[in-house]
């Protein structure tokens, strides 16, 4: 891609040069994906002969894919379908409170004291009957997507009208009430009832481990290994749906209510229907990584869903490229490393000097949105389609006898 | 969108609507005031005592609320970095008290004389440092998409946040220069405190001076029609970008004066105090109707009453408490945006 500063004054000629190959187009995208998969499933063991200590940054890498599935459903609703959410932590909560009410024994008095148990181990080592909901791994996942969904049009349905900035405010609005619902609901909800749904500011601790049919219970802070498969596992099938979803007739009513909600609908694309399925679909994704976390971290704490979260996941979708699913692996990888593994080792040099540099990390994101918006906007590898609607002012109205910039040729194509 | 509350003679009558369309029309204010009548029924000493907290607390949120209106109404942007803009202006407030030593116990003349002064400087300060965003964070982006200034904003007001986490010596306890607790007189066993006639005593001047500024200046006039057509204002030789950077001033001052004025009323101050203000504040601004000036002072208002309601922990039997404040006014302000994005008084926005 030629930097846009370069490509605005001089108009190039359609023969002057030959069309750019990508460096993907040399092989079969099956081939590339063998390549990746390959890679995912060698990842922890190279990590062993590289560094002395793989365990921090393989718990580094499984935070981080845990973010990726988080940026990319975010994607949908901010890159694909346009619609800024503020809020997205809201889902995350969601998630990981359904992960701690139906693998925990949040709910210890359920079926009289002896607990509900599917598919996983109902006795302790003591050959008691453990209280609480216990759902397997797998079920959970499934149970906060579906949630989430619900959660994410509950969200959408009355934000259909609004546009922009409200619509911002908005979903900020709900991200911040949701876990403050979760919080103050120690004694049934708005004093109904008198369950306790959450411990409060403690959070619920512990959850269960991930158990998996033929596999057994996970031994996880010791053994990392399988819970990275899972979580890696969980990335691929957001990957796949992912970009089954952008080239399906969804995707693309997506991108057509992003750039003009009015043309669009005037094509018969059914704006409600589309956004509703954005929200929902965006809102599952959070919800599933959520669970995740959930059990991963083995809390469940209101403290971890605060605003800073939605911006930081809102970070790593812009910084990577709105709209496109590589550039927000890429921006949820960068920031997420940075967080978990770059600032903290960081510290061990600032620390003799007092500067506790991991305090001040939601300023040095704050410092990369502010940077990214005004050097490149369309982010890291940008949407083509992204790309053109930032530099318009800088590329001008073409008449049909000019020749076509390469950017503007791009308008014309699908994005592979 | 009309900048601001303009003091002009409205170009033709209203027609009449029917009584249906007025009743719907105010359905939402009149909701609100039968809420506070039927809670003040219920509890009519603490409900009372509800509404002088309320309203002298709103005065603040009205001052930050005037600075999300002014720059809303002339470039459409939710200014995100505000509330931090007011916290910076509490925080060189305290740091300054802190450098002369200023204490309570300083004598009354010269402690006042340090109220005005420090007023001033925060002022000054916080004024300076919008503009300075505005030069940084907004101007590049004048003709990007939407999105972008909103980023921006974000980014900013979490520098900003970190500023004041390292904010050093801390600013924690500003001193009673004011004697807030005291009662100064008592009305219906309501003790009006020296807190509350200090923070209007501070707010009714500024927003006067305000209401003249917009309305009856050469500058105030290139505001209104900056706002109403940028494009138009430019041709008829208005420095828009100055009148831009003019809006972000006043803005800046009335939020510094507005973290003055939170210093001395509670006493502490935090660096991370702007980012629920600015969120209640822009909820006032928006039940207001965005974009206009009176509507802000009201919003202001009203939201302050509603906050000390609900912080006093019982609204019609219902269980609330300030844990519960923050969920209110954001359910709140998703019902005003969804609802009646136009505010409780203003005309159809753009937005909506």
């Amino acid at each position: 891609m030629t930097t846009p500063a370069a490509a605005a004054p001089a108009p190039i000629a359609p023969k002057a040069k030959a069309p750019r190959r990508r460096i993907s187009g040399y092989l079969p995208n099956w081939v590339w994906a063998l390549l990746w998969v390959g890679f995912a499933i060698a990842f922890p063991y190279i990590l062993d002969q590289i560094l002395g200590d793989p365990g921090s940054f393989l718990d580094a890498t499984i935070q981080t894919l845990a973010y990726i599935i988080m940026a990319l459903g975010l994607n949908i609703v901010v890159g694909f379908a346009g619609l800024l959410d503020l809020g997205y932590v809201a889902f995350y909560a969601i998630g990981a409170f359904v992960a701690g009410w139906f693998a925990s024994q949040q709910f210890s008095s359920v079926n009289g004291g002896k607990g509900i148990h599917i598919f996983v181990d109902a006795l302790n080592n003591f050959g008691h009957s453990i209280p609480g909901i216990h759902l397997n791994f797998v079920m959970v996942l499934i149970l906060a997507a579906i949630i989430t969904a619900m959660f994410g049009v509950i969200l959408g349905a009355p934000t259909l009208r609004l546009r922009g900035d409200y619509l911002a405010v908005v979903t900020l609005a709900f991200g911040e009430i949701v876990p403050r619902v979760f919080e103050n609901s120690t004694s049934g909800i708005f004093g109904i009832g008198s369950t306790n749904f959450s411990n409060g500011r403690q959070g619920i601790t512990p959850i269960d481990k991930i158990q998996l049919p033929f596999i057994g219970k996970f031994n996880y802070p010791l053994e990392l290994k399988p819970v990275y498969y899972v979580v890696v596992a969980m990335v691929f099938l957001t990957i796949f749906i992912n970009i089954r979803l952008r080239d399906s007739r969804l995707g693309r009513a997506w991108i057509a209510v992003r750039e003009d909600e009015v043309a669009a609908s005037a094509m018969g694309v059914n704006l409600v229907q589309t956004k509703l399925f954005a929200y929902a679909i965006g809102a599952a994704f959070g919800g599933f990584a959520g669970a995740f976390l959930g059990t991963y971290n083995n809390t469940v704490n209101v403290d971890q869903f605060e605003f800073g979260f939605s911006v930081f996941v809102l970070c790593m979708v812009v910084i990577g490229g709105m709209g496109n699913i590589w550039g927000v692996i890429l921006g949820a990888i960068a920031l997420s490393m940075m967080n978990r593994y770059g600032l903290p080792q960081l510290n061990k040099f600032s620390q003799p000097i007092g500067f506790d540099v991991t305090s001040v990390n939601f300023g040095i994101f704050g410092f990369f949105l502010l940077f990214m918006m005004i050097m490149r906007p369309e982010g890291f590898l940008p949407n083509a389609r992204r790309k053109l609607e930032f530099h318009e002012a800088e590329l001008g109205d073409v008449t049909d006898n000019e020749p076509l910039l390469e950017e503007q040729a791009l308008y014309e194509v699908r994005e592979k | 969108m009309e900048a601001a509350s303009i003091p002009e003679q409205p170009t033709r009558p209203e027609p009449r609507r029917s009584p249906l369309a007025i009743i719907r029309q105010n359905a939402l204010p009149f909701c609100l005031l039968v809420a506070l009548v039927a809670q003040f029924v219920y509890q009519p000493q603490e409900t009372l005592s509800d509404l002088k907290t309320g309203l002298s607390n709103g005065t603040i949120w009205a001052l930050i609320a005037l600075g999300y209106t002014l720059v809303y109404g002339i470039i459409e942007l939710i200014n995100f970095a505000h509330g931090e803009v007011f916290m910076i202006g509490s925080f060189v407030a305290v740091s300054l008290w802190q450098m002369t030593g200023v204490t309570a116990a300083t004598s009354a003349p010269l402690a006042l004389g340090s109220i005005v002064i420090v007023l001033a400087l925060s002022m000054l300060a916080s004024g300076s440092l919008n503009v300075m965003i505005e030069r940084v964070a907004y101007r590049p982006l004048r003709n990007a998409p939407k999105l972008a200034p909103l980023i921006t904003a974000i980014g900013m007001s979490f520098i900003l946040q970190n500023v004041g986490l390292l904010w050093r010596p801390t600013p924690d306890a500003a001193p009673d220069l004011i004697g807030s607790q005291k009662n100064y007189f008592t009305v219906f066993n309501v003790g009006i405190e020296h807190s509350d006639v200090f923070a209007v005593v501070i707010t009714v001047p500024l927003l006067i001076a305000l209401m003249w500024f917009v309305g009856s200046t050469r500058y105030g006039k290139a505001m209104r029609a900056t706002a109403q057509d940028p494009d138009a204002a430019r041709l008829m030789g208005i420095d828009v970008d100055r009148t831009i950077a003019l809006t972000f001033l006043i803005g800046g001052l009335l939020a510094g004066a507005a973290g003055v004025i939170y210093a001395l009323y509670n006493g502490t101050v935090r660096f991370n105090q702007g980012f629920l203000a600015g969120l209640i504040a822009f909820t006032a601004a928006v039940m207001g109707g965005i974009g206009n000036l009176k509507g802000a002072v009201i919003g202001g208002l009203i939201i302050g009453v509603i906050q000390a309601v609900s912080d006093s922990g019982n609204f019609l039997g219902l269980k609330l408490g300030p844990e519960w404040t923050p969920a209110v006014v954001f359910a709140i302000l998703i019902l005003v945006l969804v609802f009646r994005p136009q505010g409780l008084f203003g005309e159809e926005t753009r937005e909506g």
